[in-house]
């Protein structure tokens, strides 16, 4: 359907939304300077946000004798895969030049487990805290939405301790448990005001019939909870993905995640900067959570204000 | 009935919140108690129980690394806080007018948000780098006397860090700025417009007040983030140049594994929490309160 015959179609179901009668004759168009003023806004807006961008996949896919040249906004003459390859393959770390693709895995092996394990656990916990409120529950659950606003830096160290003293520190399990408690607080808020919405009835009706607390859990109350899981899945992914600061205190070296590689690479390269190889890298550790944001769409803004409201 | 299973102690629910349990009590309680007990002894690489007052302190807010730090939080706090609400409230009304290709535009501004902030770092330490951004870029098309390199300045890489921040943050605060506008009655807009009153003054008098939630919620997503900012000091400035953009985020984390300071960590980790602490027993309490006066309504 063409854009033409969408406005023509558009005004006929307004009308009719609001008197029950179809207008005659085209939409009428008002251009008028307000609403010239409101695009060129946007437009501007939308440049800001996105020439950065731009340099970078346009820098990228150039040679470094182009880069050199200096025209930054100019489209690549001779467009070359080669940097993309090499950031992925051969960019060096100090001595170690594995490219970017150890810390690939490496961001996987974390994500993964953590995102699983952190939403199992929040689910239970915002499960129980709606439907089996025990004493003492609520404070726990205050405590809990407390620590979804302290400074990573106040537990950072005890946390140091802690795990190095069960032989934990710099590990991949040590990584992972880390991640499960720092998106505990959120995601057990999500989960709570999720089941909390959900009528007290079924409960109720599961409890007269004999169910317990897992039977209710799995066979009602985890088949509902698909989509408040998937706002969940976007959220930890991506802020997992993200995560830098984490990864470089708690993973170990050998399990330093994408954008510890990538900071590194970028930042403590010594003699002639490559560019077009940091700029590559740079677009590749951002693509993971870039597919996630726009295959989600809606979701992923839903996700950030249901993990806002109610803070 | 129903007060039977309200009533008793589940064993199962305590068994099924174990790690809730664990992370409440072992690490937002225990946790924060031993980080703010460490900061009264003298421990340098491993905690000690070596008390020594208030010493840490005092070395603390005599260590001018410390004090660029608070200013620096402090400004960029300020700076970052207010474009982002202003561009993002702008963005929102712009948005709400109907136009064409909203999601796209909507893609747009939220994009880098979904980004680490690593990249965010990198890239506009890039777009801002003397030799190969946009200095370069000007020069190139023949302006030669044009200088904008903000980042190798002592005075001014901050703002750098503040534009990196608005280039981030303002897309969330449009998502959520526009929700709230799309949330208010069309009416109210219908009765302005009948008695006359000019849109900016409909806006400005009778729906932002009407926000209040939707604002509440920005600014709270923004304070997080600011008070936690790192990565993106990290990886723009690492700092510098010198210690003109160091953070309270940074400083500590420097102590504890560069300079091997834990007790002054601690101390400066403690300081990074009282704000907080002041701010959510505050927002507790007028919560409280205003429950006491609901209930006593009903």
């Amino acid at each position: 359907m063409t854009a033409a015959q969408i406005t023509a179609i558009q005004p006929v179901q307004d009308a009719q939304d609001q008197t029950g009668v179809a207008p005659f004759g085209p939409k009428p168009r008002h251009v008028s300077p307000g609403r010239i003023g409101i695009y060129v806004f946007l437009v501007i807006a939308a440049l800001f946000f996105l020439i950065p961008v731009y340099i970078m996949i346009v820098t990228s896919l150039k040679g470094m004798p182009e880069i050199r040249l200096g025209h930054l906004f100019s489209l690549p003459a001779e467009p070359t895969f080669q940097p993309w390859a090499d950031a992925w393959l051969h960019a060096c770390t100090g001595r170690d030049c594995n490219g970017l693709s150890p810390g690939f895995y490496n961001s996987l092996k974390i994500t993964v487990p953590s995102v699983i394990i952190s939403i199992i656990c929040a689910s239970i916990n915002g499960y129980a805290l709606t439907f089996w409120p025990y004493k003492g529950a609520n404070l726990l659950f205050g405590l809990l939405v407390f620590g979804a606003f302290v400074p990573y830096q106040v537990v950072i160290y005890p946390l140091i301790i802690g795990l190095s003293s069960v032989g934990l520190f710099a590990t991949l399990p040590g990584i992972i448990i880390v991640h499960t408690i720092f998106g505990m607080p959120i995601l057990t808020l999500l989960f709570r005001n999720f089941y909390a919405a959900l009528p007290v009835e079924l409960f109720k009706a599961a409890r007269v019939d004999g169910a317990g607390f897992w039977r209710i859990f799995f066979s009602i109350m985890l088949p509902m909870s698909v989509p408040i899981t998937v706002v969940a899945i976007i959220l930890q992914v991506t802020g997992i993905w993200n995560d830098f600061l984490f990864g470089i205190v708690f993973a170990g070296r050998s399990n330093w995640p994408m954008t510890v590689q990538l900071n590194n690479i970028v930042n403590t390269t010594t003699g002639v900067r490559e560019y077009n190889v940091n700029m590559a890298a740079t677009i590749l550790t951002a693509a993971v959570p870039l597919i996630i944001y726009f295959v989600s769409g809606r979701w992923f803004v839903r996700g950030i204000a249901a993990g806002a409201v109610k803070g | 009935m129903q007060r039977s299973w309200r009533r008793r102690f589940h064993l199962p629910a305590v068994i099924g919140t174990i790690p809730m349990i664990l992370v409440a009590v072992g690490v937002f309680v225990i946790g924060i108690g031993f980080s703010v007990l460490w900061s009264f002894t003298s421990s340098k690489l491993f905690p000690t129980y070596d008390f020594v007052g208030l010493a840490q302190y005092r070395r603390l807010w005599a260590d001018s690394r410390w004090l660029v730090s608070v200013n620096n939080i402090w400004f960029f706090g300020l700076m970052s806080i207010s474009c982002n609400m202003v561009f993002g409230y702008l963005l929102a009304v712009f948005m709400d007018q109907r136009i064409r290709q909203e999601d796209l535009f909507r893609s747009i501004f939220l994009y880098p948000f979904a980004m680490s902030l690593i990249v965010t770092g990198l890239v506009w330490q890039w777009v801002l780098d003397p030799n190969l951004g946009l200095q370069a870029a000007m020069r190139n098309l023949g302006w030669s006397s044009f200088s904008f390199a903000p980042l190798v300045d002592a005075n001014t890489a901050i703002y750098a860090l503040v534009v990196a921040g608005i280039w981030q943050g303002s897309g969330v605060t449009m998502a959520i700025l526009l929700a709230g506008l799309r949330g208010v009655d069309e009416e109210i807009w219908k009765a302005a417009r009948v008695d006359g009153i000019p849109t900016w003054r409909t806006h400005l008098s009778i729906v932002a007040p009407m926000m209040k939630g939707a604002f509440a919620t920005a600014f709270v997503l923004q304070c997080v983030g600011v008070v936690r900012v790192y990565d993106l000091v990290i990886a723009m400035t690492g700092g510098g140049p010198g210690i003109a953009t160091s953070m309270p985020a940074v400083y500590v984390i420097q102590l504890i594994t560069v300079r091997q300071n834990v007790g002054q960590g601690m101390a400066a980790a403690t300081m990074m929490l009282l704000p907080v602490l002041v701010v959510l027993a505050f927002s507790g309490l007028v919560l409280w309160r205003r429950n006491r006066r609901q209930e006593a309504r009903v």
